[in-house]
C-alpha cells in the first residue's frame, strides 16, 4: 500500500484503532451504527458519539440494550439496503452468533467488528486473538463464512472499514474486522477515507433490488427470510451461499509478505502477532539468517494458495498466535505435511515479545 | 532514529498524557510514531504505563521488552522496568516516595523531583510537562518547538491559553534533571 504517497496530500492524523474505524464509519457512507459498550472497543462508539454524525451525515448511532439487540438492529437496517454495523468485544460477540448467522442465511451486508480480548469467558480485557475459529469457522449455526479482515495497524482499521462495507455490498455477505485489543488502543499515524455520502432512497433501489423498501405496484413484493420448510428449498440456498464463498475464495485473498523471496524459513501471523514477529524477523536477518514473514490480510478467504507456494521453498514454518493454536490449523492445511510448521501462543491477554519470538524461530526453526 | 520509551508510574501522573505529547512531537517532525498504553485496570489506579516509539522508518513492533529509555515515576515501576532497559540506555526516575533506587551502572540513571517541585511551587497540573523537559534536556530525541506543535495539535482550544505554563515547565525540569554516579 502506498502510505507514504497519500501522506503527503491528506492530512496525517494520530489516533487510537477505534477511534480511525469510527471516522472511517462515518465517513464511507455508514447509514447506522448499533452497540454495547465493553472494553477493548468502547471508543468506537464513544468517538461516534462524540462526532454528532446525525447532524452532519444523517447517520443513526444508537446504544441498544444489549448486543442481541444490537445485531439484530443491524440484521433490520441492512434488509432495508442500508449500511449498517455494530461491534463488540469477544464475550458480546459470542452473544451475537445467532443473529450473524441469520443475517448471512438472509445474504444481507454488513459490518461487524470484533476487538478480541482474552477468553474464554469473560476472561481478561487485555488483547487475544482466541476467536479465529468463531470468526472464519462460523461461530453461529450452520453452514456460512464471514468475510473476514484483520487490521494490523491503524491505518488499516480505517481502510479495512471501508473495504469491509464494499465486499459485503459485492456480495451480500456480512464483514467481520478482526483486531485484537493492541489495535484497538494503540494510536499511530493514520490517514481517513475521503467523505463519500449515504446512500440515498433511490441509489438504494437501484443498487440493492432485493432490499425491502416497500413495495411498488410494478414488482412482487421482496421478502427477506431465513425459514424454509423445504428442506430441498433450503438446499438450493446452501448451494448457492456455498457458490458465493468460493467466489470470494477466488477474487478476495489479501496477504502481505515481508522478506519473503529468499527466505529459507517462513513466520505467519496476523494483526498484532504480525508486528511482533516482523521485528523477531529482522532480529535474525540481522544475524543472517533468511527468514521472511507472511501476514494473511484477509482470514476468510485465506491465503491458502501463497502459502501453499511456500512450502515448496522454505525448510520449516511458524505461527504465531495470541491463542492455543487456531490458525495454524489453516497454514497446515494448506502446507499439507509438505514442511513442518510449528506454533508458537500466549493466551488469556497475554501478548509475545519480539525476543520471545525470536527465541522460538531459533529454537524451534534454525537451530532444529 | 529510533527512540523505544516506557513511560510508567500511577494512574493520575499523566503518564499516559506525557507519551501523548511525545508521539504528537514526533508526528510534527514527520517521524513514524507508535503509542501504547497498558489500557487494563491500570487505568482506575494502580500502576500504569505506556510505550512510545518514534522512528525514522516504518515501526514493528508496537509491543516491546527492552527500552533506549525508561522514565519511572513510582517504585513499583522501578522494579518491573529497569531491568529493561538496554545497556547504555537511559533511566530518569522521579524520587518522591522511593526506598530502593536503581542499581545499574551500565545505564545512565537521572533523577527529577518533579514531584516535589511541584507540591512546593504548586504546579501540580505541570508535572508531567517538568519531566518531559528533563527528558528532553538528557536525550533531545524532539526539539521543543515540535514539542509546542504537537501540545498544540492535541490540546483542545479552549486550553491554548495554558500553552506558555507548559513551554515555562519544560524549561524548569531542564534545570531541575540531574545525572546520579
Amino acid at each position: 500500500m502506498s502510505e507514504s504517497k497519500k501522506h503527503n496530500t491528506e492530512e496525517v492524523r494520530l489516533m487510537k484503532g477505534n477511534e480511525a474505524i469510527a471516522h472511517a464509519a462515518i465517513r464511507c457512507g455508514c447509514d447506522g451504527y448499533f452497540g454495547y459498550p465493553i472494553t477493548p472497543q468502547s471508543e468506537i462508539m464513544e468517538t461516534m458519539m462524540e462526532l454528532e454524525p446525525w447532524n452532519t451525515t444523517g447517520m443513526v448511532v444508537l446504544q441498544a440494550e444489549s448486543e442481541t439487540s444490537s445485531i439484530n438492529m443491524v440484521y433490520g437496517a441492512a434488509g432495508c439496503g442500508k449500511k449498517s454495523m455494530t461491534s463488540s468485544s469477544s464475550p458480546g460477540v459470542s452473544l451475537m452468533q445467532e443473529g450473524i448467522s441469520y443475517i448471512a442465511a438472509g445474504e444481507l451486508p454488513c459490518l461487524i467488528v470484533n476487538v478480541m480480548r482474552g477468553g474464554p469467558g469473560l476472561g481478561t480485557i487485555q488483547p487475544s486473538q482466541a476467536d479465529y475459529f468463531q470468526a472464519v469457522k462460523g461461530g453461529g449455526h450452520g453452514d456460512y463464512k464471514l468475510i473476514t479482515l484483520a487490521p494490523a495497524s491503524v491505518q488499516e482499521m480505517a481502510d479495512h472499514t471501508v473495504l469491509a462495507f464494499e465486499l459485503a455490498f459485492k456480495y451480500r455477505t456480512p464483514a467481520m474486522i478482526l483486531a485484537d485489543g493492541i489495535i484497538g488502543q494503540m494510536m499511530e499515524k493514520v490517514v481517513l477515507p475521503p467523505f463519500q455520502p449515504r446512500m440515498t432512497e433511490a441509489e438504494i433501489a437501484e443498487k440493492c433490488p432485493w432490499a425491502t423498501l416497500g413495495k411498488p405496484a410494478w414488482r412482487k413484493p421482496n421478502i427477506i427470510t431465513t425459514l424454509s420448510l423445504d428442506a430441498h428449498e433450503m438446499e438450493e440456498t446452501n448451494i448457492r451461499l456455498q457458490a458465493k464463498y468460493r467466489e470470494i475464495e477466488n477474487n478476495e485473498v489479501l496477504y502481505e509478505e515481508f522478506l519473503c523471496d529468499d527466505a529459507e524459513y517462513l513466520v505467519i501471523g496476523f494483526g498484532t502477532c504480525a508486528r511482533v514477529s516482523q521485528k523477531a524477523v529482522e532480529m535474525c536477518r540481522a544475524e543472517g539468517i533468511k527468514v521472511g514473514l507472511l501476514r494473511p490480510i484477509t482470514l476468510f478467504p485465506f491465503p491458502t494458495v501463497a502459502i501453499s507456494k511456500h512450502a515448496d521453498k522454505v525448510k520449516s514454518m511458524l505461527t504465531v498466535e495470541m491463542s492455543a493454536g487456531q490458525m495454524v490449523e489453516d497454514v497446515r492445511l494448506a502446507v499439507n505435511g509438505r514442511v513442518p510448521v510449528e506454533f508458537y501462543g500466549r493466551m488469556g491477554g497475554v501478548v509475545p515479545s519480539p525476543d520471545e519470538v525470536y527465541e522460538v524461530l531459533k529454537s524451534k526453526l534454525v537451530n532444529k | 532514529m529510533k527512540e523505544e520509551i516506557i513511560i510508567a508510574g500511577f494512574g493520575g501522573q499523566g503518564v499516559l498524557s506525557m507519551g501523548k505529547i511525545l508521539a504528537y512531537s514526533g508526528l510534527m517532525q514527520g517521524q513514524e510514531v507508535s503509542w501504547m498504553p497498558s489500557y487494563g485496570p491500570e487505568q482506575r489506579g494502580g500502576t500504569a504505563n505506556v510505550t512510545v516509539i518514534l522512528s525514522d522508518e516504518r515501526i514493528s513492533s508496537p509491543v516491546l521488552n527492552s527500552y533506549d529509555t525508561a522514565i519511572i515515576l513510582n517504585q513499583p515501576s522501578l522494579e518491573k522496568f529497569e531491568s529493561q532497559v538496554k545497556p547504555g540506555g537511559t533511566l530518569i526516575f522521579d524520587g518522591n516516595g522511593f526506598h530502593k533506587f536503581p542499581t545499574r551502572k551500565d545505564i545512565n540513571v537521572y533523577r527529577i523531583d518533579a514531584t516535589e517541585y511541584s507540591y512546593a511551587n504548586n504546579t501540580s497540573k505541570t508535572m508531567n510537562m517538568i519531566i518531559l523537559g528533563g527528558l528532553l534536556k538528557v536525550r533531545p530525541i524532539v526539539q521543543i518547538v515540535n514539542v509546542l506543535k504537537g501540545l498544540k495539535k492535541s490540546l483542545p482550544d479552549r486550553h491554548h491559553h495554558l500553552l506558555g505554563v507548559n513551554e515555562k515547565a519544560l524549561h524548569i525540569g531542564m534545570d531541575l534533571i540531574k545525572k546520579m554516579e
